[in-house]
């Protein structure tokens, strides 16, 4: 479904992921894991198109399309869903009105009928459930004054309505509690089928234990150095990342 | 109106002549191009489509005037804002200075007729009064609303017409004892229109005044706004939205007297400039000696959508006492680009986020509005002025 092959990118003259190959397959779900200023949030921005990001060299292959020659939201339309590390507070957006405009654009790009007023709100009640969000935020501006925790369950109701090819977590169990990490986890597990993957990006391994990925990738200095199966995810948790680092150094 | 206004009015505007930039007052906006241009003045009620702009079946009386000659067969009177002489008398040209103030001088010597309404008890719903004006003519326009001691009264007052025109409207409102009044302007000129407005507010005590200037249309546009806080506790809100393109000029002008302790004047502005409009906020707020305890927020916030979109803010506060609570500011920015790339994140095409967000910057003046017949009429004419950004306009052309 997704193939990165060899690439540059970085922001304002900076490399910072240089060379970096990885494939996720339909139905799998892959974690790239790594230390702070590894290139993990970069390769997540990068996959969603935000501006200031620039790919240098290497090629993004989704769903056999060119990804990096699509603006974002027709990446959003093929199938692509960030939820974010920080999801922006938009005051005067409603919640709602915005997700069904979103859903629609999808949509109609997919050849599938626009929803009505009421079958969206079916739609919308549905997932709330699933991430148990309150029907009041529906009415509420786009992230204003939601708490960290809501933002974060926020983006997963998203992309749950969305229903998105492949979903990107950039670190969303950063700041979250152990009921709210359980929560979004959920959410992100009642995705998973043959047709969904997922990227979950994390700095630790605790979503893993309720997510639990079929590969387990390393990040370190803009490249994959490490690829294993899910204890992969244990083993760091317990040494640490200077272990990769040194491992890194040794090889050099 | 007495021929010795009227006689010392247009002497006045003798005198005074047409303002030009050289004056502090006037120092954004030139009014020469409608100064050198010949004007007709209806000789009689011409005939005018105001089907756009008419809320008849939901107001509580419609008053039209076309170029300025009121048009009975257009309008909804109500027999029950019929206005004493004696309040005529009383207050007319009383408030607004044609002496200082060249517009308002001309206005006063030239006025044909205009709405002149008495609110004594509590309205239950909205009064609209229209000028429509057509191409080719100068008018101006007159108004003047009583509203009694204790009263409650919204009002609406829309300026629309074709072609190219000049309208200069004078408006003075006196808000009795504790009277709660919600006025609108809602300047939807046509696009090569010339539209100069003065409106002047004299608040009594404990009365409270909203008024709201919603600037859509019009080539040069002039809003001018003063406001007297001449009773103890009297409060004002002042709320404008000025949404403009192409090369539309609108400069609000407005002015707030803090004369009397314990008043408050809470002021918010704000502006969208596409294209190459301009857009101005001339806002001053005064303070004097004996107004304690007055509390007062002037805010103007402006958001620029082109390169070529100029933006003037410049709020002032002249204050002569320390027992005050006043603070001031003004923004000028560009649409938020974190939030522009979140909402396409999601699919939502770059044209249709841009207007999400730029309805969203509005909408905290729009919403606000009590009168839900003039709150889509906003939101109808905002989304017609800003085609290319606004979703509604596009789904009604597919």
């Amino acid at each position: 479904m997704l193939e990165i092959k060899n690439l540059h990118a970085g922001i304002e003259g900076k490399e910072i992921l240089k060379g970096l190959n990885l494939t996720v397959g339909t139905g799998e779900v892959h974690a790239i894991m790594g230390p702070n200023g590894s290139g993990k949030s970069t390769l997540a921005n990068v996959l969603a198109g935000r501006p200031k990001y620039e790919v240098i060299s290497g090629s993004v292959t989704f769903d056999g399309k060119n990804l990096l020659e699509l603006p974002t939201e027709e990446r959003a339309r093929e199938g692509v869903f960030l939820a974010m590390q920080y999801p922006v507070e938009i005051p005067g957006v409603n919640n709602i009105y915005f997700l069904k405009a979103a859903l629609n654009s999808i949509r109609k790009h997919r050849g599938e009928e626009e929803l009505d007023a009421i079958e969206f709100l079916q739609l919308a009640r549905q997932k709330m459930k699933l991430v148990d969000l309150d029907e009041a935020f529906m009415n509420r501006a786009v992230n204003e004054g939601f708490s960290g925790g809501e933002k974060k369950r926020n983006e997963i109701f998203q992309m749950a309505v969305l229903d998105p090819k492949l979903a990107i977590l950039d670190e969303t169990d950063s700041g979250l509690d152990i009921d709210a990490l359980r929560i979004v986890a959920e959410g992100v597990n009642a995705l998973r089928s043959e047709k969904h993957s997922v990227l979950v990006i994390t700095h630790y391994q605790r979503l893993l234990t309720y997510l639990v990925p079929d590969f387990v990738h390393v990040l370190a200095n803009g490249r994959i150095v490490k690829q294993g199966g899910k204890e992969l995810a244990l083993e760091l948790e317990q040494k640490g990342y200077e272990w990769i680092e040194q491992e890194m150094a040794a090889a050099q | 109106m007495t021929t010795t206004v009227v006689e010392q009015a247009s002497q006045r505007f003798g005198q005074l002549g047409w303002p030009t930039p050289r004056l502090e007052d006037w120092k954004y906006t030139n009014l020469a191009p409608v100064a050198s241009r010949e004007w007709r003045v209806a000789p009689a009620i011409l005939p005018a489509d105001i089907s756009a702009v008419t809320l008849r079946d939901r107001a509580v009386a419609e008053y039209v005037y076309v170029n300025g000659v009121y048009a009975p067969e257009l309008s909804t009177p109500n027999p029950l804002f019929v206005m004493a002489p004696s309040t005529r008398e009383q207050h007319y040209a009383r408030y607004a200075d044609y002496a200082n103030h060249p517009m308002t001088a001309m206005n006063t010597a030239n006025a044909q007729d205009g709405a002149f309404l008495q609110i004594d008890a509590s309205v239950n719903g909205f009064i609209h009064v229209i000028h429509y004006s057509t191409d080719g003519y100068a008018s101006n326009p007159r108004n003047l609303f009583v509203i009694a001691r204790g009263a409650q009264a919204a009002i609406v007052e829309t300026y629309a017409g074709t072609g190219t025109y000049f309208t200069n409207a004078v408006t003075e409102l006196v808000a009795g004892e504790g009277a709660v009044v919600d006025h609108y302007k809602l300047e939807c000129e046509s696009i090569e229109a010339f539209h100069v407005a003065t409106m002047q507010i004299h608040q009594e005590r404990a009365a409270a005044v909203t008024t709201r200037a919603i600037s859509l249309g019009g080539a040069i546009v002039r809003n001018e706004l003063n406001v007297a806080l001449t009773g103890e506790g009297a409060s004002v809100v002042l709320e404008g939205l000025y949404v403009l393109t192409g090369r539309q000029h609108v400069d609000n002008h407005t002015v707030v007297d803090h004369a009397r302790p314990h008043c408050e004047s809470l002021e918010l502005y704000k502006g969208i400039l596409d294209e190459s409009a301009r857009g101005i906020f001339d806002g001053k707020i005064i303070v004097r000696p004996g107004a304690q305890k007055t509390v007062s927020r002037q805010t103007n916030n402006n958001l620029l959508l082109s390169e070529t979109a100029i933006a003037d803010s410049k709020p002032t506060l002249e204050i002569f006492n320390d027992d005050v609570k006043c603070n001031h500011g003004s923004t000028i920015g560009q649409l938020d680009e974190e939030a522009m790339f979140y909402l396409r994140s999601r699919g939502v095409g770059e044209a249709e986020a841009r207007s999400m967000l730029v309805y969203a910057f509005a909408s905290e003046i729009v919403d606000r509005m009590k009168v839900e017949a003039v709150r889509e009429q906003v939101r109808r004419i905002m989304f017609r002025s800003l085609p290319n950004h606004l979703p509604e306009r596009r789904e009604k052309e597919r």
